[in-house]
């Protein structure tokens, strides 16, 4: 009896842990991420401390995400025209493709792409900046590491972000036009003009520009805090790693399903 | 790398993202055809509008000329209030046009046809209505029809 209750003791306090551990990193994150916003000013005056940034989030991701759209594109138009073909309906496969892109994949395989390789390499950079003891000796300096550091880095995920879904999405209507019309056999005219007169701008690509810019400040958050709030060992930065991919991209497919659900308002 | 490189490849990707974005947005979508430049609001009212819906496009001839802002229901006449805006280069339709609620196709999407009618001396304004309309063919009743009309010739044997 009392073993009994002295293990649901334990049980209990277990969960307890991990929840006030959960709030407890949500709450110093959310902090976190309010020091960031209130050190935007001061990076946007030295702007080029982000520029340097984006070209290591942004330029270096660039060649990744134009053969995956690229590739992502061609295999949308294969598939489609093969069901699509069944109903006659193959003029419509520059819609399908140009909708599934626009709308769906870009954003989200951009940001899955993106916190694989952007974001896994700002947490490790940041994360050894802190065990190395750069950031404490930046402190001792009198200079703000969240402002140096790890503002540009915000910045410069929230400014690639959209620029590479809208890389992706591009990329892979010419991949599917390729396929569609170059192997496939579809008529080019009635491929875009389909396209054309069923893609619109607001409901279609700006909510896709709308997910992509909330994707990119979710994925550079989660990035720059796991890496500020690294345990500083080398086994600290590399649990710290995984958990930005994991969370990324958990993150990345559950806003998805609001931002679309919140977007097209027919839930 | 040097600063200059460095500009230069950001400068390159910034560049290349706006680039995309334009061709989403008037390749892809319809930002360029879409667009109804200082327009002018006409009011129809139509029996049954079958599926037409907002954004539907108007066309004149087969031109695309303007598109459906709104879609009610005139609660006294209990029919359907259609607002059209027409793009205000093609100021000079004819009054006593016909406005036809169309199908593109056997079962493409609905759109209205304006057919001009005679009247050379006044032009559809601002808030005018048109008088003349056809409603949309529901397939539904067209079915029905046929149906009574074969029914009637095999009662007659």
């Amino acid at each position: 009896m009392n073993t009994a209750a002295a293990i649901m003791t334990t049980v209990l306090s277990n969960l307890g842990a991990i929840v006030l551990d959960a709030v407890e990193r949500l709450g110093r994150a959310t902090l976190f991420l309010v020091e960031i916003l209130t050190g935007v000013p001061v990076i946007l005056r030295r702007f080029y401390l982000a520029v340097q940034q984006i070209y290591a989030v942004g330029v270096l991701t660039l060649l990744i995400i134009l053969v995956s759209g690229l590739f992502v594109g061609m295999v949308l138009s294969l598939q489609g025209y093969n069901t699509l073909v069944k109903f006659g309906a193959e003029e419509s496969l520059g819609l399908m493709v140009a909708l599934s892109l626009v709308r769906e994949l870009g954003p989200v395989v951009t940001a899955l792409l993106f916190a694989g390789r952007a974001g896994s390499a700002l947490t490790a950079e940041i994360g050894l900046m802190k065990a190395t003891e750069q950031l404490a000796g930046m402190e001792m300096m009198a200079v703000n590491p969240v402002i140096r550091v790890i503002v540009p880095r915000f910045l410069a995920g929230i400014v690639a972000m959209p620029l590479l879904a809208a890389l992706f999405s591009a990329v892979g209507v010419l991949g599917g036009h390729v396929v569609g019309v170059g192997l496939l056999g579809v008529d080019a005219g009635s491929f875009w003009s389909q396209m054309q007169s069923n893609v619109d701008f607001q409901t279609d690509i700006l909510n896709g520009l709308i997910k992509s810019v909330v994707f990119g400040i979710v994925c550079t958050w989660i990035a720059v805090f796991e890496g500020y709030d690294a345990v500083p060992t080398s086994e600290g930065v590399a649990g710290a790693t995984n958990r930005t991919v994991v969370y990324s991209s958990l993150s990345v497919l559950v806003l998805d399903f609001i931002l679309t659900a919140l977007t097209l308002g027919d839930i | 790398m040097n600063r200059k490189t460095l500009e230069l490849w950001v400068g390159f990707f910034v560049a290349a993202g706006l680039v995309a974005l334009a061709m989403l947005s008037f390749k892809v979508g319809n930002l360029a055809a879409g667009d109804v430049l200082d327009g002018y609001k006409v009011n129809a009212h139509f029996e049954n509008i079958g599926g037409l819906k907002v954004k539907s496009p108007v066309t004149l001839a087969g031109v695309r000329i303007g598109r459906v802002t709104a879609i009610s229901v005139d609660k006294q006449r209990y029919k359907a209030a259609v607002v059209l805006e027409i793009d205000g280069r093609y100021k000079n339709i004819p009054s006593d046009s016909t406005a036809m609620i169309l199908t593109s196709g056997l079962l493409g999407e609905q759109y209205i046809g304006i057919v001009p009618g005679a009247d050379e001396d006044k032009y559809l304004k601002e808030g005018d209505k048109v008088f003349k309309t056809t409603n949309a063919v529901v397939l539904e009743n067209l079915i029905g029809q046929v149906m009574v009309k074969l029914t009637e010739g095999s009662g007659k044997k």
